[in-house]
């Protein structure tokens, strides 16, 4: 490699590339310099002064974070000269720091306890007494007890580098310095928490965490978060049962360490008293609890009954439930009810994107594509609010590689900020506008185009063929709304196309129409709710419904199914950009089942095969049987994110007139966002799209 | 929030001094002379000049916050600054304050009922060779000794009388 420098670091030879930081390079040989402010991928600061070392031929202990590494250098990391520093730096944070760590929420992974313990002095020379600054609330979710704090200014430099918010400044000066918020008294940004999390020590702490718990009497499942269609890896921490936070300090999964409101803080409809815990059955026109038993038993018999006699079923899926469960569902469908009318609300055209790339390679981008893509561009998506992770890695591309960003949206968006050029034009003239930036996107070498739900049909593939025309490499990726809409399409939750975007031989009813069907003799809803829009034809028909609460379509089912949300089950999903990933349950919720344990209880009632209900047989059928899923399973289970591959065939166009954006922000996540109290309770909420 | 059509010219020349895309480095200039004029850094003079500078306003907040000579609320008509730092504490500046203090009633960054008069206690103004010295404005008095500073009180009471 050229451009190597070397230097040593404690008597070992190091070898670094040019502009390598001291601290990076003596991490690569195992070597740890402790420090605060330091924060990988945003700004250097060098204000905590942890990370002084002694480099030979310089003056002065020097900065290990903001000093570059030199041919020849010298350094010492644990001479006495340097001990001796930390020691005094760390007497200094303690100066004004409160020693309440018996009830800090920060005790046992603070930053500053754990160096106090391995670096510190053990007392302190200063005896006067600590200045006091009373704890301030800043929003219901962000806490600030100035005098805990460090001044490491993380906080603030993640969420102006890496939000894009920049809620969070600095206020007054000298031993009076503190963190201030953008309003004044309060906050208003994002509410992502990112601040919080980032903290090294309590003075950021949670309105959703504090004082609950201790970081070693939890249990920690690394899940997938279950709103949009990101893909974020969320770490539920769960004590007795309960999850009482969501991050992802260990930065596994694709989005490292970043999550938005609904990933970190919207898991609290999982405990929401509205709930349903037991089944019901409608009985003299009234929903009644019931055993689980009696109840499966009678949606068999009905079914069954029902089939016998050659009825009319229509099947609409969910796009929050697993591949496994959607999977199993449209089998149930298909081979079990021996119907195709089965549907879920699609909310972005994925078969035409595959059907327009028929023949190309490697057209698909992941989201580590965003990061590292020369170029991208945005079509009809207000991305910081509607795909968080998205435009956080687009900004991370901008801030580390200057990739140049392009918007074309509705409205005015946050990526304006920095975009290489941000256009607003009238919805559908997206596309007229593109042949004009044609050559200045050719100029970047390679390009990611990302797009919302109003391109579809056609529009995709003349999208796909602007894309050809610039004669670089260009990778796509269609914006779907959910948790798992990808893999409800993924899975043939299509009247007209089969798991793998199959043609299906006798194309079924879509969901308007089953609706409007005035002879549908049975309705099954897994985990949607159509009757919020749409109200249903038929007069006599046997609607059973699984969901997590009593929504409006539950409210007029004869059978309602408690299911368990995402966070409670086995199983895998697929974001935005196709890549797979598994989800691991963390609590759990009494008397609630998971779909595909219902969907399986109910084939067995009914002596119908449709093999085992487990989420890990099922994928392996899934896997053997669905173009695109032979993915790399160790890569899954351990958690990591792996791709599907592409489609390489015709896609047969299916209906993109049924493509609805979902609408959600940044604050709203569909039903789920009804039952979540915490996103409903920031000021923000519901938030507005294209306003930044 | 529009200023005089002085402090609006001011401000376009001001601007024209930074090179292009660093026009934030004007946010003190700014924030100094459009506080003489209205007479405090109000919630709307941040915003105007976070929208004129295109920065957010908290960033303009940040240099409030840190500069004491930029102030939230009014000060008095003549606002009287008082050096205690080690060259005038040594020439009585320290007793300059208290007198101050007691003689118009108000304490570190006060204002008279009166709207007259505001106090702030200030570390150097760069004048120690004529310690003690104080400030009026944007006025230095050098020397000064209590009579001194009574005088000055007296005469801006007997002048606001007289009108």
């Amino acid at each position: 490699m050229p451009d190597l420098v070397q230097l040593t670091i404690n008597g070992k030879a190091v070898s670094a590339p040019k502009g390598t930081l001291v601290i990076e390079a003596a991490k690569q040989v195992g070597i740890e310099i402790p420090a605060f402010c330091y924060y990988e991928g945003y700004s250097l600061q060098a204000a905590c002064r942890m990370c002084l070392v002694e480099v030979e031929k310089m003056p002065k202990l020097m900065p290990g974070c903001t000093l570059p590494v030199a041919e020849g250098m010298v350094v010492h990391t644990e001479s006495p000269k340097v001990v001796d520093s930390r020691k005094s730096m760390l007497e200094f944070l303690l100066t004004n720091h409160p020693l309440d760590c018996p009830v800090c929420d920060k005790g046992g992974e603070c930053e500053l306890q754990d160096m106090t313990f391995r670096y510190g002095l053990g007392e302190s020379r200063f005896t006067d007494i600590k200045q006091h600054v009373d704890e301030k609330q800043w929003s219901p979710l962000v806490y600030f007890d100035a005098p805990r704090c460090i001044l490491c200014y993380r906080c603030v430099r993640v969420c102006e580098e890496g939000m894009g918010v920049q809620a969070l400044g600095i206020g007054k000066r000298g031993v009076a310095t503190e963190i201030i918020p953008n309003a004044g008294d309060h906050l208003e940004c994002d509410e992502c928490g990112n601040c919080v999390d980032i903290c090294p020590v309590g003075a950021l702490t949670s309105g959703t965490y504090r004082y609950k718990s201790r970081p070693w009497e939890m249990n920690y499942a690394g899940t997938i978060c279950t709103h949009c269609s990101d893909g974020c890896k969320t770490t539920l921490s769960v004590r007795n049962g309960a999850i009482i936070r969501a991050n992802n300090r260990d930065r596994s999964g694709i989005n490292g360490e970043f999550l938005c409101a609904k990933g970190r803080f919207g898991y609290d409809f999982v405990h929401s008293p509205e709930r349903l815990q037991t089944p019901l059955i409608r009985k003299d026109g009234k929903l009644e609890p019931a055993s689980w038993s009696e109840a499966l038993s009678l949606v068999a018999a009905r079914l069954s009954e029902l089939k016998s006699r050659g009825a009319k079923f229509g099947v609409l899926g969910s796009t929050h439930t697993t591949n496994e469960e959607n999977y199993y569902l449209q089998k149930f469908a298909r081979t079990g009810l021996g119907t195709s009318n089965i549907d879920h609300q699609r909310t972005g055209d994925v078969p035409a994107l595959l059907d327009a790339l028929s023949g190309h390679e490697n057209a698909l981008a992941t989201v580590g594509d965003l990061y590292t893509a020369k170029s991208v561009l945005v079509i009809s998506s207000d991305l910081s609010q509607q795909h968080p992770l998205l435009a956080f890695q687009l900004r991370a591309n901008y801030r580390h590689n200057r990739a140049a960003v392009y918007t074309v949206t509705p409205g005015p968006v946050r990526e304006r900020d920095y975009a290489a050029r941000s256009v607003v034009v009238a919805p559908g003239a997206e596309l007229d506008l593109l042949p004009a930036l044609a050559d200045e996107l050719k100029k970047h070498g390679n390009l990611v185009i990302v797009f919302g739900p109003a391109i579809k049909g056609g529009a995709v593939h003349s999208l796909v063929a602007f894309g050809d025309s610039l004669g670089i490499p260009v990778k796509y990726i269609c914006l779907v709304s959910d948790s798992n809409s990808r893999g409800a399409l993924d899975m043939g939750l299509l009247p007209d196309l089969r798991p793998g975007y199959q043609a299906e031989a006798q194309p079924g009813l879509a969901l308007p129409e089953i609706l409007a069907a005035p002879d549908l003799d049975a309705l099954w809803v897994v985990g949607s709710n159509p009757f919020e829009t749409a109200p249903l034809a038929s007069r006599d028909c046997f609607v059973v419904v699984q969901d997590l609460f009593l929504t409006e379509t539950a409210q007029a089912a004869d059978v309602v199914l408690p299911s368990a949300s995402a966070y409670e089950k086995s199983g895998t999903v697929t974001n935005t950009a196709g890549e797979v990933q598994r989800l691991k349950p963390g609590p759990k919720v009494m008397g609630a089942k998971s779909d595909l344990e219902i969907l399986g209880l109910i084939a067995k009632e009914m002596g119908l095969d449709l093999g085992i209900w487990s989420s890990d047989k099922v994928f392996e059928e899934i896997r053997r049987t669905v173009r695109g899923y032979n993915v790399a399973l160790p890569v899954i289970a351990t958690g990591g994110a792996s791709p599907t591959t592409p489609v390489n065939g015709h896609v047969p166009a299916s209906r993109p007139d049924l493509i609805q954006d979902s609408g959600d922000t940044l604050f709203t996540s569909g039903t789920l966002g009804r039952y979540s109290n915490v996103l409903k309770s920031v000021m923000e909420a519901p938030g507005t799209l294209y306003k930044p | 929030m529009t200023f005089s059509q002085e402090l609006e010219s001011r401000f376009a020349k001001m601007l024209d001094n930074y090179p292009p895309g660093r026009q934030k480095g004007a946010v003190i200039p700014m924030l100094i002379y459009a506080q003489d004029e209205v007479g405090a850094v109000t919630p709307e003079l941040v915003q105007e000049i976070a929208k004129r500078l295109s920065v957010k306003p908290i960033e303009v907040n940040e240099v409030v916050e840190f500069y004491s000579m930029l102030h939230r609320t009014p000060l008095g008509k003549h606002h009287i600054q008082i050096c205690t730092n080690i060259s005038c504490q040594l020439t009585g500046g320290d007793e300059l304050w208290q007198h101050a203090c007691k003689k118009l009633g108000i304490g570190h960054k006060q204002v008279t009922p009166d709207g007259l008069f505001s106090l702030e206690e200030v570390e150097c103004l760069g004048a120690c060779s004529w310690a003690p010295a104080i400030q009026d404005g944007y006025e230095y008095h050098h020397h000064v000794t209590p009579e001194k500073l009574d005088k000055l009180i007296d005469d801006v009471r007997q002048a606001v009388k007289a009108q």
